[in-house]
């Protein structure tokens, strides 16, 4: 039986749970004139029976969706034929991948024998066998569930505090998803770079000035180990950072305390909305963007002054990338602006300053642990980004501080190694997940700093 | 007479240099606003300069006679192995009949697109009594005589330099001055999917991918978002694990998403062996990655629900849990709402962590279910911009203003959510 009609069913299930369920608690006390009687509301006897029928059903059905591949597959190997048997591990998986593109009518990789035949039917048999098992196994666990709730209703049952608590349940289960989340990052990234680590030291990894991941398929080629010294792409990732902020922080300031400070309300009702546009704008799009126009425009200006511009110049990526921050610099900026006291600028104006000089000399440094924050979380957006890079930075990783030459960053290089099929425990691939450890403790570090220097400083005037 | 300034004159003094200064920051402030707002013209009038033409696709009218002993050699219609191409470059060379050379007539051939044949193929399957008849058809030219047409091919630049020769493109202004070449309106760029051949190249497949996705995306991170925000509001204790909680998410917002494109490689795909490229795998992951946007959007809506309300309700007696599902949750709903949408429009632009989980592939089909490979807009976008045709980085262009298309709707939604349904108390 299909999951999706059996689920269909379970939802049938539960909704004439909810109904016999309703009934039978107003029957309980003599009909639908006595609802005072009961202890709760009666549809809340018609959703704690439901609970009971849904609940333990579905918990059933996906367990058993999770442990079943593995153990049809178990079950496949163990018939196949000796031969088959004693491949290694990596055979193995290609034959099952065969065997399960083959039952399922897709194209495969092999010459079809009898033998792989016979195991693609087995396989669709097992799996067949296994879903009327789940079926008959789910739906009788839904109709005794709900047959025992049922049994169990009476006047004195306490079933709103039995729904509520269930509901409390569940609101604590989907607020803990981030915190697994966060968890199944951490793990996931982790593992991953330890294994990485066991197969290249991690002070090569952290202080090698040398990155090829190219790791050859012959002992024999030239270049065959690769080489993981990820300092070019610590120091590509800064200079494109470098650049980024370089136009972000200026440009955002300064539109921040523009549209605070000097701009007409319509002026400011108009810009405010266009540069959020610019925060809503896809990074893909900034990437097109950079890759297609600004870099060729950049190199051919650098040409006519005479300079040498490569085509993926890290120049192009990083003002792209600034300019895609502007709105996040300049909203964070306006959130510290705004939060000093009118009394200080007040005090200030009334002293005689200029308005610039009240800026300056007053409201900036009194906002700039905030202003600070905000650049931290903003570099910390640089750093991640991925798209621009990608399509607008080169793949080489040049170590130089040069933005005219092309560079290479933690993420396009994560990219590049996962894009496509590889085996998952190449060196190669692990790479990847050790970048991804540096770029998330990175970030994450930025993150925290930057949030609570915006907050304690937020506090500082409450 | 003292020889002493006084602070009046010290000041007045300094005035002139002081006003200078306030100018000139003045000005300094307004060019920074006026630089952003004027990358934001320029980008737009680049896309819609660059992009525009590629909904204008240029057509090529032949006579094309479908000759039944071609056709349907054995009398039977075989349209798997008939030979439309073989129609479709006689009709050609009827056109141009003094090219009889081997070489110039395949040059000749390379004017029209392989979709000719299939337009071709089409007809004849809805229309088996066409055996045997001639029709004059409009079929695409292929993407190297549209980009002429379009101007985008320099007659006078060297020839080893175009994809066109002096000779092609003489036959195609013979063509044109038989008033046999017509630009019409692309079709193909939203009824195809992904194609090697840019004039039959088209967005649908990836539109129903991101649609796949979205749809998991939103069915999973709305009930959980706000269930989670429920919580964390209405009934979680001023603990150690609810702070860790909220600091968590602040974070989350910030990890990039390439961070999560990693996770969803190591979970979903290698541990729990689900497909590759599937629209299941990206609605899981984008779900992950909205979470904590709708999450904060609805914690801030039920913070703007008053404590009145729950106050009258408790007073008259409604639990907890009624309270917020018959008070709170109505009225905080469209707030809730708003947020979704914005957190949608983020997962629709979001294309990094689908390049981990293998969502790149070259796919021409539509996707037709959850577990289809597929690919998304974005991501779309991405492939056709590294293409090195001159005429995919014009369906770039296009392929972003339909992106950026759904994007402002959905922020447009968005806003007249918020207008229509808040209320002030």
């Amino acid at each position: 039986m299909q999951s999706t009609t059996l689920i269909l069913m379970l939802v049938f299930m539960s909704a004439a749970a909810f109904y016999f369920g309703r009934r039978r608690s107003l029957a309980t006390v003599g009909g639908p004139g006595h609802g005072s009687a009961l202890h709760s509301l009666p549809g809340y006897y018609g959703y704690y029976v439901a609970i009971w029928c849904a609940i333990p059903s579905l918990l059933i059905l996906l367990i058993w969706l999770i442990i079943e591949p593995r153990l049809v597959v178990a079950m496949v190997i163990e018939g196949l034929p000796e031969a088959y048997r004693t491949l290694s591990e990596g055979e193995i998986n290609l034959l099952v991948n065969n065997i399960q593109n083959l039952a399922s009518g897709d194209a495969v990789s092999v010459e079809v024998d009898a033998a792989l035949l016979e195991a693609a039917s087995s396989f669709n048999a097992y799996i067949d066998r296994s879903r009327d098992l789940l079926a008959v196994f789910a739906l009788g666990i839904a109709g005794l569930g709900g047959a025992i709730a049922w049994r169990g209703i009476h006047a004195d049952l306490r079933a709103r505090n039995r729904v509520e608590s269930v509901v409390r349940w569940a609101l604590v289960a989907a607020s803990s998803i981030a915190v697994l989340t966060t968890i199944g990052i951490v793990l996931s990234v982790l593992f991953e770079a330890l294994r990485f680590f066991q197969k290249v030291p991690i002070t090569e990894f952290l202080f090698g000035l040398n990155w090829s991941p190219q790791t050859a398929i012959r002992a024999d080629q030239v270049g065959s180990s690769g080489s993981f010294g990820a300092v070019p792409l610590f120091t590509g990732t800064l200079l494109i950072t470098g650049i980024a902020m370089f136009v972000a922080v200026p440009v955002g300031l300064m539109t921040a305390i523009y549209l605070a400070e000097y701009s007409t309300r319509r002026v400011r009702a108009i810009a405010k909305p266009l540069l959020e546009v610019l925060a809503g704008i896809p990074t893909v799009v900034y990437g097109f963007f950079a890759a297609l126009t600004v870099a060729p425009w950049i190199r051919r200006v650098g040409e006519s002054l005479g300079l040498q511009v490569a085509s993926e110049s890290a120049l192009a990526a990083g003002v792209v990338m600034g300019i895609m921050i502007i709105p996040l610099v300049s909203s964070l900026s306006d959130d510290a602006i705004n939060a000093v006291p009118a009394a200080m600028r007040d005090g200030a104006l009334g002293l005689g300053s200029t308005r610039s000089e009240t800026m300056t000399k007053v409201i900036l440094p009194a906002a700039l642990p905030g202003i600070v924050g905000g650049i931290l979380l903003a570099v910390s957006r640089a750093i991640g980004e991925t798209m621009i890079v990608v399509m607008a930075a080169g793949l080489s990783a040049n170590l130089t501080a040069n933005p005219l030459e092309a560079v290479t960053t933690v993420t396009v290089q994560i990219v590049t190694l996962l894009v496509g099929d590889q085996e998952f425990d190449s060196a190669k691939t692990l790479a990847a997940f050790a970048l991804g450890l540096m770029l998330f403790v990175v970030t994450l570090g930025l993150n925290v700093l930057g949030l609570s220097v915006v907050r304690k400083y937020r506090e500082q005037y409450e | 007479m003292a020889i002493e300034k006084t602070t009046r004159e010290k000041v007045e003094a300094g005035l002139a240099r002081r006003h200078r200064k306030e100018a000139l920051f003045r000005v300094v402030g307004m060019l920074a606003t006026v630089v952003g707002v004027l990358f934001l013209g320029i980008f737009f009038a680049t896309l819609v300069a660059k992009g525009s033409t590629a909904f204008k696709q240029t057509f090529v009218q032949l006579d094309i006679t479908l000759e039944a002993d071609v056709l349907a050699p054995g009398g039977t219609l075989d349209l798997g192995y008939a030979d439309f191409d073989g129609l479709v470059r006689s009709a050609l060379g009827k056109q141009f009949p003094e090219v009889t050379a081997r070489a110039d007539r395949r040059q000749l051939y390379r004017l029209v697109s392989v979709g000719a044949s299939y337009a071709l193929r089409d007809l004849i399957e809805k229309n088996p009594a066409l055996l045997g008849t001639t029709q004059s058809l409009w079929v695409p030219a292929s993407s190297d005589v549209d980009m002429l047409i379009k101007g985008n091919i320099d007659s006078n630049v060297d020839e080893s330099l175009r994809t066109l020769s002096d000779q092609q493109i003489g036959w195609v202004t013979r063509l044109a001055a038989r008033g046999r070449v017509e630009s019409r309106f692309n079709k193909a760029l939203f009824t195809n999917g992904d194609s090697r051949d840019p004039e039959l190249a088209g967005v649908k497949g990836a539109v129903v991918g991101s649609f796949y996705m979205l749809l998991v995306t939103i069915t999973l991170s709305f009930p959980i978002g706000v269930a989670a925000a429920i919580y964390l509001e209405e009934f979680a204790p001023r603990s150690r694990l609810s702070d860790l909680i909220e600091v968590n998410i602040n974070n989350l917002a910030a990890v990039p998403s390439i961070v999560f494109g990693l996770l969803g490689l190591a979970v979903f795909i290698d541990w729990m062996a689900l497909p590759r490229s599937a629209p299941l795998v990206g609605g899981l992951v984008l779900t992950l990655l909205t979470l904590p946007v709708i999450i904060i959007a609805s914690r801030a809506a039920i913070q703007a629900v008053p404590p009145s309300i729950r106050e009258a309700a408790l007073g008259i007696g409604a639990s907890n849990t009624q309270v917020v599902v018959h008070h709170v949750l109505p009225l905080a709903m469209p707030g809730m709402l708003t947020g979704a949408i914005i957190g949608m429009s983020r997962a629709l632009g979001e294309s990094a962590p689908l390049l981990m989980i293998g969502m790149v592939a070259f796919i021409v089909d539509v996707p037709g279910s959850l577990t289809d490979p597929a690919t998304a807009l974005p991501v779309q976008i991405y492939l056709w911009a590294d293409s090195p045709e001159r005429a995919f980085a014009e369906r770039t262009s296009a392929a972003i203003i339909v992106l950026l298309g759904f994007l402002l709707l959905m922020n447009f939604a968005a806003v007249v959510l918020r207008k229509r349904m808040e209320r002030k108390w």
